[in-house]
This record gives structure tokens, sequence and C-alpha cells, in this order.
């Protein structure tokens, strides 16, 4: 069984969808699929983990939780 | 009411203007070119005797009762072969006429037997009927066994579970076998023998049982006397009234007449005026209807503090006050998210209004989540983005003017016959068919229908295929651009995308296993055959790219101007019956009603001034999402509506461990399900012939679900909704159905004309339902996109990450049957089990024997994630390395072996790729080395 995290595992299988995408277009476009369709338990979860190393997530999907870190700072 | 009988105008209806002009008996009538006579005569309101003719099948001019004579014509032509001609006067009542029809009358009496008082067809009996209108008094050739050579002992055929076929009433007028012809196009039924010895057989001299028949019904529901007979009414007799209502099965959502005794159902019988089905059924819809009456039924309220502790029946005030302390408790330790609710596809809309409107008024949170999310969330979320709305484009009548059909991850002759059987028809009179699907399904070959290109694509690689189909369509310049300039948006784009070498069927062949050549042959003919329709299943949607491969099909229809017209579209097959409408009613956790996303300030402030109480502007939890919380601690409490999540969500090891964990898990149900043996709260649900509301079917029909019975538990499931809600301290309360979906129609664009008084008026609607579409839209985007413009998307293939390894070398796709439904919970309760009594894995003769596995040998099917046991079939349908279960039986539990992969967007499983293993069951193999073992017996021992 697969023992990543679920908000990584979903996250990275939304990033994946939008790799042929350059790196900020494709962070935002993820980002903006997080916001409008995850809990926000979920959310911040996901932030958390990147605030904890972000292990397993991939390139897009960290872009992502950076950009809605800095949106909930804000 | 009482029994309502559908008048037969004895021929099918002619489209057209009603141009032709003549007189039947001096009443003058216009009717469109090619009418018969006798559906003119029915029309001008005179009835002609007839024995082989009926609306639903084509004339066939056997019976000769119908005879009538025409001024300027020789003879007494047949009535239902003769069409109209301008100007034509005829004679259906003359003493000529009256002599012949006497004879023939003559003739069938016969050879038939003289039970009319103890036949179970008395009193609807179609030969009764012309006995009595032709005058008949005396057969000069004697009757019954007085008459010579004649059928009256022919066998009766009590092999069908649902009903009789008994040869010695039967007057070969043919009408059975055209209706398995015709209507269901199964093409089971014939005639055997000529003139005399002429018989109604069922394949080649076997019983029906043991025949191609599916059951559908077609035939009894087509045979004028008691020869094909439910044996319902050959135990309690005749009905004596009807009630209109809705199937509850499949997303078809055929309408029924119930018709009963009192309060005992003795058939159900489909409904000529029924939108969706026009006087067709199944035999889910047709006959399997007695789990509504099984002792299994739960019909008191049950109560426990722990699932590990014995049920204690309570009242349902205990039981109701019980749920909403519980649950109060649970939020003021845990938070107000840390509860939810799940709805279902087989509640009506207004069921599931009533649970969604709980959980956002009276829960405070969007915790709310509906069985779609495990098969057609990727169709809500695809089609939202291209078109503008999660929707079907067509009415289902719309497939008829099909020019070609692309019919991808879908096995309509099991999962939606009645919609089948119109594709079959659509086929036979030429139209096209291309399969996109791993399995051979029978529409790939079966009688009269075989399709022009199956492309037969490894599991996971659809949108690698659609993708190659665009490139096609982009690069080989078979794109409509007038229709792309005028209608879409982002082409530019996308057009630059999808050229790119690498999805050409070339590059793509090592990955989907499709020939480039025959994949490129079918594009050219989606794109340029004329009207081009996809027709799609959970073969698309259940996947980790399910809303990119819809996406992707929205994509091909644009390019190729296929949308906004009859005979083309994208059109979502939906499972269950409700499943449309517990998405349009506000069901996913991001959505209010009619898909308006939670966080949109002025939809949300429509139900906040309704219902006097904030809603939350952010995302509530998906089902997976509340496993995963339940797991982590922060979910707590849920309420299951209609919906058995343990025997069909996958990854049955993390759902009991999620269930397990709840500190109140209720369930509402007819039974105690699988998801029950967890629950603190079983609450008695009400089967379909009790609801009182509307289910809405794949093709955005609204139907009335009409009470056929009281509830049997007291109580409406809306009903309970409401007040556990008043429990919880909101003042939730309706006096009726119907005043909640006038409440739906008050807060929903798409609704707002939808009242119960307009279903009953108009028998039935398909949303869009407005002022300026008073009696609903059967296609959509017929000016312009709901979205405005139509919008191309991007749609990147990325493989699964579920790949067939040394260890699971096979992969395991998972479907349904024609008997049996969903989880099984409603037709493992009927006869339908004769059929399908254990879910088997079908598998390819070369898998088999590479494991030693013989047909019907006991394997073991395991993945990552569980094993589970069950019978091997082996099947040359199934390509090399797929193999293909179902889930209905929890015995079984297909679910334990599939995994946590799901779509990207929408989370919605991945049901259709597990990689697996396959071995002979260690008792299977210890029986097989036993035989082995033992020492071959000499001659003559």
């Amino acid at each position: 069984m697969d023992a990543t995290p679920p908000h990584v595992r979903l996250a990275n299988d939304i990033a994946a969808q939008f790799a042929h995408k350059p790196l900020d277009e494709a962070a935002r476009q993820v980002a903006a699929h997080i916001r409008s369709f995850w809990e926000p338990r979920m959310r911040s979860a996901l932030v958390a983990h990147l605030a904890a190393g972000g292990a397993g997530l991939d390139p897009v999907a960290r872009r992502a939780a950076e950009e809605l870190r800095s949106a909930s700072v804000r | 009411m009482s029994l309502l009988k559908e008048p037969d105008h004895g021929t099918p209806a002619r489209e057209g203007a009603a141009t032709v002009e003549l007189t039947v008996d001096g009443i003058p009538v216009a009717v469109p070119p090619g009418t018969s006579v006798m559906r003119a005569a029915k029309l001008a309101g005179v009835d002609i005797p007839k024995l082989c003719a009926t609306d639903s099948l084509e004339a066939f001019g056997s019976c000769r009762l119908c005879l009538v004579q025409i001024d300027g014509a020789r003879g007494t032509p047949a009535s239902c072969t003769t069409p109209v001609a301008p100007g034509m006067v005829v004679h259906t009542q003359t003493d000529k006429l009256a002599k012949l029809r006497r004879g023939v009358m003559e003739l069938y009496i016969s050879d038939h037997p003289l039970d009319c008082l103890t036949c179970s067809a008395n009193g609807d009996c179609e030969l009764q009927d012309m006995a009595g209108v032709t005058g008949l008094r005396e057969v000069r050739y004697g009757s019954g066994v007085d008459a010579g050579a004649n059928h009256m002992d022919a066998p009766k055929d009590t092999s069908n579970p649902y009903f009789d076929f008994d040869a010695s009433k039967c007057i070969v007028c043919s009408r059975c076998v055209r209706a398995c012809d015709e209507i269901q196009g199964t093409l089971a039924l014939t005639i055997e023998g000529r003139g005399f010895d002429s018989k109604v057989a069922a394949g080649a001299g076997v019983p029906f049982f043991e025949s191609d028949c599916v059951s559908c019904g077609a035939c009894v529901q087509a045979c004028p006397t008691a020869t094909l007979q439910e044996k319902s009414v050959v135990e309690l007799g005749m009905p004596t009234r009807s009630v209109v209502t809705t199937c509850a099965y499949c997303g078809v959502g055929c309408s029924f007449k119930a018709e009963l005794r009192g309060d005992e159902l003795v058939r159900m019988v489909p409904y000529k005026d029924g939108g969706a089905n026009e006087g067709h059924s199944c035999v889910k819809g047709r006959f399997a209807f007695g789990y509504a009456t099984h002792p299994d039924r739960v019909l008191t309220p049950r109560v426990r503090e722990s699932f590990t502790d014995p049920w204690r029946e309570v009242s349902w005030e205990e039981a109701i006050s019980f749920v909403a302390r519980r649950l109060r408790e649970i939020q003021a330790e845990h938070g107000t998210g840390s509860i939810g609710a799940i709805t279902s596809s087989r509640t009506t809309n207004e069921e599931v209004y009533a649970v969604q409107k709980m959980v956002r008024a009276v829960f405070g949170n969007n915790n709310v989540d509906t069985c779609a999310r495990v098969c057609h969330s990727p169709t809500g979320y695809g089609l939202k983005q291209t078109f503008g709305t999660s929707a079907g484009t067509q009415d289902f009548k719309s497939v008829a003017k099909a020019d070609v059909i692309l019919l991808i991850g879908a096995n309509p002759t099991d999962a939606h016959p009645v919609f089948a059987s119109r594709m079959k028809r659509r086929l036979r009179q030429g139209a096209k068919l291309i399969v996109v699907d791993p399995r051979r399904i029978d529409l790939v070959r079966s009688p009269h229908v075989e399709a022009a290109h199956h492309l037969a694509l490894r599991p996971g690689t659809n949108v690698a295929v659609v993708n190659a189909m665009a490139h096609v369509v982009v690069t080989e310049g078979l794109v409509d651009r007038e229709f792309v300039a005028e209608r879409c948006e982002g082409f530019a784009e996308w057009e630059e995308f999808i050229s790119r070498p690498e999805h050409s069927p070339e590059a793509v062949e090592d990955i989907t296993g499709v020939p480039a050549e025959e994949l490129r042959a079918a594009a050219r003919l989606y794109a340029t055959a004329g009207n081009a329709a996809i027709y799609y299943g959970l073969g698309v949607t259940e996947h980790s790219q399910g809303s990119t491969m819809v996406m992707g099909m929205a994509n091909l229809a644009m390019a190729t101007g296929n949308i906004g017209r009859d005979g083309v579209g994208v059109n979502p097959l939906r499972g269950q019956n409700n499943v449309q409408g517990s998405c349009d009613m506000g069901s996913f956790p991001h959505e209010l009603p009619g898909y308006r996303h939670v966080a949109e300030d002025d939809v949300r402030g429509i139900y906040e001034e309704l219902w006097g109480t904030p809603i939350l502007p952010e995302p509530g939890l998906r089902i997976p999402n509340m496993f995963d919380a339940a797991l982590d601690g922060s979910f707590r409490g849920l309420f299951v509506q209609g919906e058995d999540i343990a025997q069909s969500d996958p990854n049955t090891q993390h759902v009991h461990a999620a269930l397990a964990a709840l500190d109140l898990l209720v369930v509402q149900d007819l039974f105690e399900n699988e998801t029950a043996k967890f629950a603190h709260v079983l609450l008695p649900g009400t089967s379909f012939l009790e609801k009182d509301g509307t289910f809405t079917n794949a093709e955005r029909r609204i139907n009335r679900v009409r009470p056929v019975m009281a509830p049997r538990t007291g109580k409406h499931e809306w009903q309970i909704v409401c007040e556990i809600a008043q429990a919880m301290g909101y003042p939730m309360h309706y006096d009726s159905a119907a005043r909640i979906m006038d409440e739906i129609a008050l807060t929903t664009p798409t609704f707002a004309g939808v009242s119960f008084d307009l279903l009953d008026r108009v028998g039935s609607v398909q949303w869009p339902c407005h002022d300026e579409a008073p009696e609903g839209t059967p296609i959509m985007h017929v000016d312009g996109f709901v979205r405005g413009k139509g919008r191309f998307v991007e749609t990147t293939y990325v493989p699964t990450r579920e790949r067939s390894t040394r260890r699971f070398p096979l992969i395991l796709t998972t479907g349904r049957i024609l008997t049996q439904y969903n989880v099984g919970a409603q037709t493992r309760r009927t006869a339908n089990v004769a059929w399908h009594p254990e879910d088997v894995l079908e598998l390819h003769p070369h898998d088999a024997e590479e494991r030693g596995i013989s047909d019907g040998d006991m394997v073991v099917l395991s993945s990552r994630v569980g094993r589970t046991t069950l019978r091997a079939v082996l099947s040359d349908r199934m390509p090399v390395g797929v193999c293909y279960t179902t889930f209905h039986h929890p015995v079984t539990g297909a679910n334990v072996v599939t995994t946590e992969n799901s779509d990207w967007a929408t989370n919605c499983p991945e049901y259709k790729v597990t990689a697996v293993q396959v071995a002979l069951a260690p008792e299977q193999a210890a029986v097989r080395e036993e035989l082995t073992a033992r020492p071959v017996p000499a001659a003559g021992e």
C-alpha cells in the first residue's frame, strides 16, 4: 500500500495534468483547482507538509503549495 | 386510478406533416404520408379489428382481420399494410367485411382452448375482444378437441422465472418474434416450421431460460393472448389499477405502469408514453421488483452504542433523537466540520435536496457528497469545463438520427439495455458503430449489428486514443472550421497542442495497443459520416484521467461540429437511476443545486436568505477525503443515504477501517447492507414503489416517481431528514415532496419551470426548464453553449501510476452485467440470481492456460491491496493480459482488490485499472493435485 499522504498524492496527480505548461502557469492552475475543490483542512495539510519540507511533492505541486501558502498568509 | 389501457393505433406513427387527407367511414382525417389506413382510422376514431398488428411494431399483414374496402380499389386489402393516399375513401364496416372477419375468427377459435373463464388473460385478451367485435357466435369447424388436428396439447414452457410460454394458446401472430427483433433487437425468437406446424421457438428448440432471450418482456408485452404471460398474473390474477411511475434501476429512467390489485403489485408494464423508453423495458425494470417486499427489508429503526453491539429496535422518535444528539455532541467536541453526509443516486431529487440542505443549513458545512463521486463526477467536471454544465447533450431519441456512433467505455446491452435497443435499431438501419473498449462487448458483433471498428485499447489509455483521433481530424483537414470559429474558443492553442507528432496514432500505437491505421480509419469515419454521436460510460470516467477523457471527447465533438442538433452530441450513460438528479441537486461538496460553486456570493445569498442561515463559501470533503479524514480523526460522524459504500467503494480495507473509526455512522437503507455492519443507527428506507418525488435520467429528463403504496416504514425519507434537522434545532419542514420541488424551482434557474403539476400535465421535462423553455430542452447547446463559447482544453495523456508488474502482471477491469445492478442489494433479492448467482472472473484462455486454470475453477484474485476468491470463466472476448469481474455480490467483494488511485480532478476511483495476479485457489489446486495423483484405472476396472 502506498504510504504517501493523500494530500501529496492528490496534489501530484493534479500537477501531472499541467506538466506540459510552464512551471508558473502550471502551478497557478493547480493552485486554482485545489482552491476550488479541496476542503480547507486538506489545503492546510498540504501547506503544512510543505512547511515540513514537502517530501514527495513534484515541482509543480510544490510551487502550487507555495502559492496556496502565500495566499493563506495574506 | 383505474387500470390504464393505452390506445393502440395498430401501426407506428410516421414523421412529417399531416398532408394526406382521406375519409374513413365518412369521417375526414389527415395524416402524414406513409401512415397506414389502420392508424388513420384510429386517429379518426374508428377501431379496425386486428390481431397481428400493434403500434409498437411494423405492419405484418398476417391475421387478415383488419381487412377494409377502399373505393376504387380491388378486393379487401389489409388496413395495416396499406398506406393512405390522398382522397382515399375507406369503409371498415360492411357486410362483406363482417363475414370475412367472422370466418377468420372461426379458424382461430377452432384451434384455441375455450377456457376464457379460467384463462390468466381473461379480461386482457385481444383474441377474446376480437371474438366479441366480430360477432362470433359459432365455430362451424368445431372447437377445441372437436376441431380435428389442433395444438391444444402443446407444451407449456415455465423455465423463465418471470413469465410462462403456453404454446396451446398461441395464434402464431408473430408479434412476440417481431418484438424481439424490432424492439429489443436480440432476435432470440423465431417461427419454427411451416403451415400447421408453425410455432414460436426460443432459439434452436431450447427452453426460454436456456435461449438467447434476455427477458426484456417485449414479447410478453406484445402477445395478444395468454401465450406469453407474467407468472405473477397467472398466480394473482389481473390487476385492477395502474400508477404511472419511474424505474429505480439504471440511468435510462424508464416509465412504467405499476399495475396492482388493491395494494398488491401484480406487474410492472412499460409505459408507451414514457419519454425515455416509449414502451420498452429490460429484465430488471420489468420483472425484478420483488426486493421491495422482500423479508430482508428493515422496517423499524435500529440503534446501538457500538457497531460490535447487537441492534436494538427503537421508535422513530428515539432513533431521530439519538442521531441528532450524537451529531451535535461530535460537533461540540471536534468542530463543525467533523460530520457530513453522503447522498444516493437511488433516491429522489427531493430526498437528495433535503439531505444537502441539512448538511449546509444544519450541520453548517459543505461535507456532502454523492455516490456519483465514484462514477460520473468526471462528467460533471469535464463537461462543465468545456460546455458549461454537467449534462448529456441529447435526448435518447436523438440516436435515431445518428449516422455514426462512437461508443466508449460503455456496454449498454448490459448496463443500459433499453437505450441499447434504440441504438441497435439505428445500427440495423445502417448507422456505423465504433467501439472503444478493451473487451469485445456484445455490440462489437451481435445479430444484425457489427462494429465498423473495434479499438481494443489497453486499459487506462483512453486519453491517448481520443487525442490521436483528434490529431487525425486536425491534421487531415477534417475540422468543421465554421462551427469552431463561430461557437468555440481556445481552438488555436488546442490545434497546436493536438497536432504535435506525439499525439499521432502511430506515436501512441505502442501505448494504446490500437493499430494506427485502424484508429485513423475510425477517426475519419467519425469526422465525415454525417451526424456523429458519442456515448460513453464508466469505462471513461473511472480512470485516473477520467476528467481529461471527458474533455477530450468534448474537444473531438466540437472540432467536428457534432454538437447542438439531433443525432450528435456527447452523452454520458449514467449508471444509476438518479445520478443526474443527485448531482443536479447540489450533492457535490463544492456546488449548490444547479452546479453553482459555493464560493459564488450571489448564489449562496439565495439560499442564505431562504434558509436563514449562513453557508460556508469553502468546498467540503469528498467521499474519499471523508475516509481519509476519518482515519486521521478529524471526521467523526457520517449520515449515509441509500448507498452501500462498504461494498461499492474501492479499496475495501481502507473503507472499512475508515467506517470503523467513526464515532457515529447513520445508514438509511432498505436492507442491513455491508455499510450497516459498521453503523450505530440504521434508519429504514423506502423503495421506489413507496417514494413520492422525481428522478432525473441521463438525458436530463425529470420523471415523476409516484407512490404505488404507502411507505412501509411509516415515513418518507425526506421527512426523516427534516425531523433530524428539527431535532438538531433547525426548523426544516415541508408539507409534501411537491413543496420541496417548489423550493428547488425557486432557487435553481435550470429547474425554474418544474413542478409536480407540470410533470403530471406533460409527463416529463428535460432541464433546463424555465420561461424560455417551458416544456424543457431535449437538445442542449443548440444556438450557443451554456458557458457561451465551447472551450477547447488541452488534454495531456498522463498514464496511470497503476502498472502491471512481474508480481501483478494482469490488469483487472470491472463492470456490471444485465441481470444484476450495482452492489446487488436489490437484484440479489429477486429471481435474477438465476442468471447470475455469483461474480465470476473472465480471463483469456491463454492467461488461464499459463496459470493452469480451467473454466469454472475457483481462483484467487490478488492486487497490492487485497485478495479475493471467485470462479474463473474463460472467454476470448477478453484481450490477453486483461481480466474482468463484476461487484454485485458482497461475498466476492471485488473492491477488495481495487486501489486508492483516482481521477486527478474529482477523486473518482480508478476501478477500471488494477494490476492483479490470478492463481488457482488453494482448495482447487488441492483437488486438482489429488485427482492427478490418483492411479489411472486399468481398462475394465
